[in-house]
C-alpha cells in the first residue's frame, strides 16, 4: 500500500511532520518499507517548444530539433519521434534529469555523430500514461506562456509504502490508516460529512442476485450515471493519483481507483449500454468463457461468483471485469457497482483461475460491507462534477444483512495479558476512537466490532488493539527466571551433537545441503528406496527429497574439487526420506574422503585415502560414543552405491538387529557417470536411529576399577585360511577360547602371494594372555596355545603355519 | 707418612691434564688396583704404630676420597663431553614442517543452534523436534490459519501431492502442535530446525533455519516474553547492552503479535549490534492465539504464553559477519573452512558462548 502524508491529511489533523509519521505507523503496527521522493530531480523537466526540425544527416528516422527551453540558447536535441515537429510544445529533459519510467539519467551524447543536448519526452517516458508513439503533445492554449517552467507541479509529499499484514484490510485504504493513527493519538479523524446523491430518478436497470448454495455475493448497490463525457481527469485527480505512483487513464477510471485507495471500497464501472436486459449476479457453469479486462480470456467453473446479462457473464465479481461491457472514453452511460463479495469465494477463484487483482486483493481480506452506499455517492458525485451527467438513485439488492459482531470484554483481561495495566478511561477512549460502539454491563463491556474490521472477533483482539494503540514500549520486562526442571536435551539429541563433533574432529568439514535434490543423483543413490517428487519444486534439479545424504554430498565435493582442492573431508548430518508420510526420515551421519594422505610431504609416505580410513573414522566415532568395538559384527553386503569388494556394514552387536553404519569405497561406475576427477573417494554413513540409546548414564557406566598386576605374555601365531575367511572370523575365534585369560587380540599381517597355496592367505596375529588371578606358567601358556590353535583350526578350517 | 703426600700431590698433579677415559682407568689401577698405591697402604695399617695409626688411617680415607673424586669427575667430564659431541652431529631443521594433519570444522548454523540451545538452557526451556515433511492440519490449520486465509500466500509452500495436503513445513510452528499434543502443559520448549519455502534469490533460499519458542503456563505474559527475548538477544551478540523494539505485526497464531527489530550501526564496513540508529528485523512473536490452545486441547482460560520464532540463518550472519545466505548451503570448501568452528569450541554456558 503507498501513501502520501498529504493524502493522509485528507482524513487527519495534525501537527506533526513526516519523520513522526513515519514511527508512529511503525508504532501501531504499520510496517514501513520505504520512503520515496518521487519529486526529486522533476523540477529539471521543462515546457519546451520546437522551433525547427531538421532530417538527422546519418539517419533516415532521426530529426534534429531546435529546441526552445525558455533560455537565451537554443537547444539541439536529437528525437526518433514521429511526431517530432516545428511548433510542437513537449516536455524537454535536459543532460543530468533521471527519466522516470527507465531511471536512466542523461548525458550529452553523440547520436550517430550529431551532438544531442538532453531528450524530449513521451509520456510513457514520464511515467504518466503508456503512449509511447511520440513525443509528449502540451495544448498551446495551456502551455503557450510557459515555455521553460517546470512540467510537474512541485509535490511536497514523500512516497510511503506501506507493509499491511493481511487482517488489516481497512488500512488498505487512506481513511483506515489516518484512523489508526488518530487513536494513537497522532491527530484527529476529520468528519468527512460527505455529500449524498439526491435524484429523482430510479435505477433503471434491473440487477438480481440469484439466491443459491455458496452465492458469494449477499449485496449488490449499484446507480446509473447517464449521458456523461468521459474524459482527461482534472488536474488535482491526476496529481493524487501519481503522487502515489499510480497512472492517470480517464476520469471515470481514476475516479473509481481513487474511491478505492481513499475508502478501500472497490467499484466497478459498466457501460451500461452494452449490458443486456439487467443484471444477474450468479454462479457460473462449467466451460463459460469471458474476456477480462487484462486481455485473457478465462474458462470458468461450477460456481464462480460472476456478473452476467442475458448475454454471458460480464465479469468475475470482486476480482476482474470483461472487455465487453468495459468504459471507454467515448462511453455515455454508466452503470457504477459497489458490491460485497465473500473472501473464500474470492481466493478460491482467484486462485482456481490464477489471477490476481487489486479488487482481489481487498475483497479475499474483506470489504466493509457498510461501505457500499458511501462508495456509490462518493464516486458518482464526482463523475457528475467531472463528465457531467445525470445520477440515478442507488439500488441496493441484498439477500442477508450484515451481523455486527459483538463481543464480551472484560478489561482485566488486558493486564493478564500484556502484564500492565490501564485505565477503563483510557481504554473506552482507545476504542471508541477506532470505532466500537460500547455498550457498559455489569462486569464487563459489550463491544460492537465496526465492519470494517474483519478481524476482529474475540476478547483477544480488543486486548491486541489496546495495547497496539497504547504502544509495546509500554510493556514491562519480566527478567526470566534462571532454572531448569528438565534436561534440555534428549538422549538421541545429545548423540546427535556428539557424532556432529566427533565425525568433524576426525578432519571433515561440516556441511549443509537441501534436504532435496536432483533426481539424477538420487537415482545413483536411492538403493531401495522410492522417489519422493516435489510437486512444485523451485528448479528441476532440485525436484525431489534426498534418500540418502550422498547425492547432495558428492555433487559438491565434485565442485570443490573443480576448485583445485584435491584432499579432502566433508560431512553433513541431517535427514534422509524413505516416503512422503510426516516422520518417515532418519537422521544420519554422511561422509565423503577424497584424494590422497600426505600429498607432497616430506616425511610421510604418501597414499590414496582407503577403506580403512573410512573405517577408523566410523570405529573411532562408535566408540567415542560409547559403543563397544569388542561386540561390533561387520559384514560386507552394502548397497549397490558402494564398491561390492571393497565395502561394510556395521552392527552394533552380532545380532545384526539393526544397521549403524555402511562404509567404503563410492562405486567407480557412479564416479565415472558424474565425471569426478580424483584418486580415491571414500564414504561412510551412520545411521544415527539405528543407534541404541545407552542405558546407563555417564557415570553409572564407570564400573569399578579392576586391573591384573600379574605377568601378561604375548604369543605370536600364524594361520593360513582360505581367502574368503574374514579376519574377524578368527578374531572371534580366538576370542571364545577364554575370554577371562585373552585380554588383546591384534592383526598383525596379511599376506597372500609366495609360499601361500593359491586361493588362500596367511593372517599373522599377536594374542596378549593374562590372568587377574595368578602369573601363568610355561605349562598354562603351552596349554593356552594349544587351545587356540585348536579352535581356530576347528572353527574356521584354518591350519597353524610352521 | 711423606708417601701419602707424594701420592695425593702425584696423581692430582697427573689428573689435572688432559687425559683419555684409557689413561683415567690407567691411573685408577695404579691408585686403587689389588696392589694399587693406595689399596697397598691400607694393608700397612696394621704396621704402623699405634700411636700414629689414628691418624694415618684417616689421612689415608681422606686422599683415598679426594683422588677418587678427582677421577669420578673427570670420566664424568669425558663422557658429557662424548655426549655433546655426538648430539652435536643429530642436531636436524626444527622448522621442517610436522607430520600432517588434518583439521575438521562445525558449520555456523550448528554452532549457532549449539548457541541458541545452550542460552535457553539456561533459562529453563528444553529442546524439542519435528519432522521436516508435515501435513496442512499441522503446518497451517491448527495454527489458526485455515484453508482459503491469505495469510498463506505469505509461505510459498512445497507441496508433496497434489491435493496439498503433505508438504514440508514452512516454519518450526508445528512443532508447538506436535508438543501441545504430546504432553500437558506447562510447556516451555525450543525447537531449532531446517523449514522450507520456494522461494530463492539472493536473501531468501528454499531452505533455512528457525528456531521456535514455546513457554506455556498459568500466568505468562507480555513481559515474560519482552524479558525472554531480551535476555536471549543479550545473551546471544554478547553485549552488555541491546537496543531491543517490539513493532506490532500480524501473525494468525499469536494474538497480539509483534515483530522485534535489534538496533545496529555500521562500523567500518562491519555490522555492530547494540547501538546505533538503524533498526534490524529479526524475529517475530506473540501471545499463542486462544484458537491454537484450544485446538491442542489446552484451556485458553487456564493456560496462556508466548511464541516466537527466529531466523537462525540471520542470527549467525548477524553474529559472525556473513553477509551472504546462500552461501551457508554452497559446501564451498573455502567458505566452511573461514566461518566454521573448530569441534572442541561447544558453546556452553561455563565457558562462554565463543572464545
Amino acid at each position: 500500500m503507498k501513501i502520501t502524508f498529504d493524502w493522509i491529511k485528507d482524513h487527519l489533523d495534525t501537527k506533526f511532520k513526516e519523520d513522526k509519521l513515519l514511527e508512529q505507523l511503525t508504532n501501531v503496527g504499520i510496517e514501513v518499507e520505504g520512503v520515496e521522493n518521487l519529486s526529486a530531480g522533476l523540477d529539471l523537466f521543462k515546457v519546451a517548444k520546437i522551433l525547427k526540425t531538421e532530417k538527422h544527416p546519418n539517419a533516415d528516422r532521426l530529426k534534429v530539433c531546435d529546441v526552445d527551453v525558455g533560455e537565451k540558447e537554443i537547444k539541439k536535441v536529437v528525437c526518433g519521434a514521429p511526431n517530432a515537429r516545428e511548433g510542437l510544445i513537449t516536455v524537454y529533459a535536459p543532460p543530468g534529469a533521471i527519466v522516470p519510467k527507465s531511471k536512466v539519467k542523461l548525458v550529452v551524447a553523440k547520436i550517430r555523430d550529431v551532438t544531442s543536448y538532453g531528450m524530449l519526452c513521451s509520456e510513457s517516458e514520464l511515467n504518466l500514461s503508456d503512449e509511447s508513439d511520440g513525443i509528449t503533445e502540451l495544448s498551446s492554449k495551456k502551455y503557450g506562456k510557459s515555455i521553460g517552467k517546470s512540467y510537474f507541479s512541485k509535490l511536497n509529499s514523500n512516497l510511503i509504502d506501506l507493509s499491511i499484514t493481511p487482517n488489516r484490510p481497512d488500512c488498505l485504504g487512506m481513511r483506515g490508516i489516518a484512523r489508526d493513527l488518530a487513536a494513537s493519538g497522532f491527530g484527529k479523524l476529520k468528519d468527512l460529512k460527505e455529500k449524498k446523491i439526491k435524484s429523482n430518478n430510479n435505477q433503471s436497470l434491473k440487477v438480481k442476485i440469484n439466491k443459491e448454495k455458496n452465492q458469494a455475493c449477499s449485496s449488490f448497490g449499484s446507480c446509473l450515471i447517464t449521458n456523461v463525457k468521459n474524459t482527461e481527469s482534472p488536474k488535482w485527480l491526476k496529481d493524487k493519483l501519481v503522487s502515489i505512483g499510480q497512472k492517470p487513464i480517464s476520469a471515470i477510471v481514476d475516479i473509481t481507483n481513487y474511491v478505492m485507495l481513499d475508502i478501500n471500497r472497490p467499484l466497478h464501472a459498466y457501460d451500461a449500454d452494452k449490458i443486456e436486459k439487467g443484471i444477474v449476479v450468479r454462479n457460473s457453469k462449467s466451460g463459460e468463457e469471458f474476456t477480462a479486462l487484462d486481455n485473457k480470456n478465462y474458462k470458468l467453473d461450477d460456481g464462480m461468483c460472476v456478473i452476467s446479462d442475458s448475454k454471458g457473464v460480464l465479469g468475475l465479481g470482486g476480482i476482474i471485469g470483461g472487455t465487453r461491457s468495459g468504459t471507454e472514453f467515448d462511453t455515455k452511460n454508466i452503470l457504477l457497482e459497489s458490491a460485497y463479495f465473500e473472501p473464500r469465494s474470492i481466493r478460491s477463484t482467484s486462485k482456481k483461475l490464477n489471477l490476481d487483482t487489486d479488487a482481489k486483493f481487498r475483497f479475499e481480506r474483506g470489504i466493509d460491507p457498510l461501505s457500499i452506499e458511501d462508495g456509490l455517492n462518493k464516486a458518482a458525485l464526482l463523475i457528475k462534477e467531472i463528465c457531467g451527467g445525470e445520477i440515478s438513485k442507488i439500488d441496493i439488492q441484498r439477500i442477508e444483512i450484515c451481523k455486527i459482531k459483538t463481543i464480551k470484554f472484560d478489561t482485566n483481561l488486558f493486564e493478564k495479558i500484556t502484564g500492565f495495566k490501564i485505565s477503563t478511561k483510557e481504554i473506552l477512549k482507545i476504542l471508541e476512537d477506532l470505532g466500537f460502539k460500547i455498550k457498559k454491563e455489569k462486569n464487563y463491556f459489550k463491544l460492537s466490532a465496526p465492519t470494517w474490521r474483519p478481524d476482529i472477533s474475540q476478547e483477544i483482539d480488543i486486548v491486541e488493539e489496546l495495547v497496539r494503540i497504547t504502544g509495546y514500549d509500554k510493556i514491562k520486562i519480566i527478567d526470566p527466571i534462571k532454572e531448569r526442571t528438565k534436561s534440555t536435551l534428549t538422549k538421541s539429541q545429545k548423540l546427535f551433537h556428539f557424532l556432529q563433533r566427533a565425525i568433524a574432529s576426525k578432519g571433515y568439514l561440516e556441511a549443509i545441503t537441501w534436504s532435496f535434490t536432483d533426481s539424477n543423483y538420487n537415482d545413483h543413490f536411492k538403493d531401495k528406496n522410492k522417489e519422493i517428487k516435489i510437486v512444485n519444486p523451485i528448479s528441476s534439479d532440485l525436484g525431489v527429497l534426498r534418500n540418502s545424504i550422498f547425492s547432495n554430498l558428492i555433487m559438491y565435493m565434485n565442485k570443490n574439487l573443480d576448485r583445485g582442492f584435491k584432499d579432502l573431508s566433508i560431512f553433513e548430518i541431517g535427514p534422509i526420506f524413505t516416503s512422503s508420510n510426516p516422520g518417515e526420515q532418519n537422521t544420519v551421519v554422511c561422509g565423503l574422503s577424497a584424494g590422497k594422505k600426505s600429498r607432497l610431504s616430506w616425511i610421510e609416505k604418501e597414499r590414496n585415502v582407503d577403506v580403512f580410513d573410512v573405517k577408523r573414522d566410523v570405529v573411532q566415532t562408535l566408540v567415542e560414543a560409547g559403543y563397544n568395538s569388542d561386540r561390533f559384527f561387520i559384514d560386507s553386503e552394502t548397497p549397490n552405491y558402494y564398491h561390492p569388494g571393497k565395502s561394510g556394514r556395521l552392527f552394533l552387536n552380532r545380532g545384526k538387529d539393526q544397521i549403524a553404519a555402511y562404509f567404503g569405497e563410492i562405486h567407480p561406475n557412479i564416479l565415472k557417470k558424474i565425471d569426478i576427477k580424483t584418486e580415491s573417494l571414500m564414504g561412510f554413513e551412520i545411521f544415527v536411529d539405528n543407534l541404541k540409546l545407552p542405558k546407563k548414564t555417564l557415570k553409572d557406566q564407570k564400573t569399578k576399577f579392576q586391573v591384573s598386576d600379574y605377568q601378561k605374555s604375548e604369543r605370536d601365531f600364524a594361520f593360513i585360511v582360505n581367502k574368503e575367511i574374514k579376519a574377524q572370523d578368527l578374531i572371534n575365534a580366538v576370542s571364545s577360547v577364554d575370554q577371562k585369560l585373552i585380554s588383546n587380540i591384534k592383526v598383525f599381517d596379511v599376506y597372500e602371494g609366495e609360499n601361500i597355496p593359491e586361493n588362500q592367505k596367511s593372517i599373522a596375529i599377536s594374542v596378549t594372555i593374562q590372568s587377574s588371578e595368578k602369573t601363568l606358567n610355561d605349562n598354562d601358556l603351552e596349554n593356552i596355545n594349544n587351545l587356540i590353535i585348536k579352535t581356530v583350526e576347528n572353527k574356521t578350517g584354518a591350519k597353524i603355519r610352521s | 707418612m711423606p708417601d701419602l703426600k707424594n701420592i695425593q700431590n702425584d696423581y692430582s698433579a697427573k689428573l689435572n691434564n688432559n687425559l683419555s677415559l684409557e689413561e683415567i682407568n690407567q691411573i685408577k689401577t695404579e691408585l686403587f688396583g689389588k696392589n694399587g698405591l693406595i689399596s697397598s697402604q691400607f694393608k700397612n695399617i696394621g704396621s704402623i704404630p699405634e700411636t700414629d695409626r689414628k691418624k694415618f688411617a684417616s689421612d689415608l680415607n681422606q686422599i683415598k676420597d679426594e683422588l677418587q673424586n678427582l677421577i669420578t669427575n673427570k670420566i664424568n667430564e669425558i663422557e658429557s663431553k662424548k655426549i655433546n659431541e655426538k648430539l652435536e652431529k643429530e642436531k636436524i631443521d626444527v622448522t621442517l614442517p610436522e607430520r600432517s594433519f588434518v583439521r575438521g570444522k562445525i558449520h555456523p548454523v550448528s554452532q549457532t543452534i549449539d548457541e541458541i540451545s545452550s542460552i535457553f538452557s539456561e533459562i529453563g526451556f528444553s529442546v524439542e523436534e519435528g519432522p521436516d515433511i508435515e501435513n496442512e492440519y499441522n503446518n497451517f490449520t491448527a495454527l489458526n490459519t485455515p484453508d482459503n486465509h491469505p495469510a498463506r500466500d505469505m509461505h510459498d509452500t512445497f507441496y508433496l501431492d497434489e491435493n496439498k495436503e503433505i508438504l514440508l513445513r514452512t516454519h518450526t510452528s508445528p512443532v508447538q502442535i506436535r508438543t501441545m499434543l504430546k504432553d500437558k502443559p506447562p510447556f516451555k520448549i525450543i525447537a531449532p530446525g531446517r523449514t522450507y519455502r520456494s522461494d530463492s534469490d539472493q536473501t531468501h533460499a528454499p531452505m533455512f533455519h528457525q528456531v521456535e519458542g514455546l513457554h506455556i503456563d498459568k500466568n505468562i505474559n507480555m513481559g515474560h516474553l519482552k524479558g525472554c527475548l531480551n535476555y536471549f538477544i543479550k545473551e546471544f551478540f554478547e553485549v552488555e547492552k541491546i537496543k531491543m523494539r517490539f513493532r506490532p505485526s500480524h501473525f494468525p497464531f499469536t494474538e497480539p503479535s509483534a515483530e522485534v527489530d535489534i538496533g545496529y550501526e555500521i562500523k567500518d564496513g562491519k555490522i555492530v549490534i547494540g547501538d546505533g540508529d538503524q533498526w534490524l528485523e529479526i524475529l517475530g512473536c506473540g501471545m499463542v492465539h486462544p484458537n491454537v490452545l484450544k485446538n491442542v486441547k489446552v484451556d485458553p482460560s487456564k493456560y496462556q504464553g508466548y511464541a516466537f520464532g527466529i531466523g537462525i540463518d540471520r542470527l549467525a550472519m548477524l553474529k559472525y559477519g556473513i553477509n551472504d545466505l546462500r552461501a551457508f548451503f554452497d559446501c564451498d570448501y573455502r567458505w566452511l573452512n573461514h566461518f566454521g568452528f573448530d569441534p572442541l569450541d561447544v558453546p556452553s554456558n561455563y565457558r562462554g558462548l565463543s572464545r
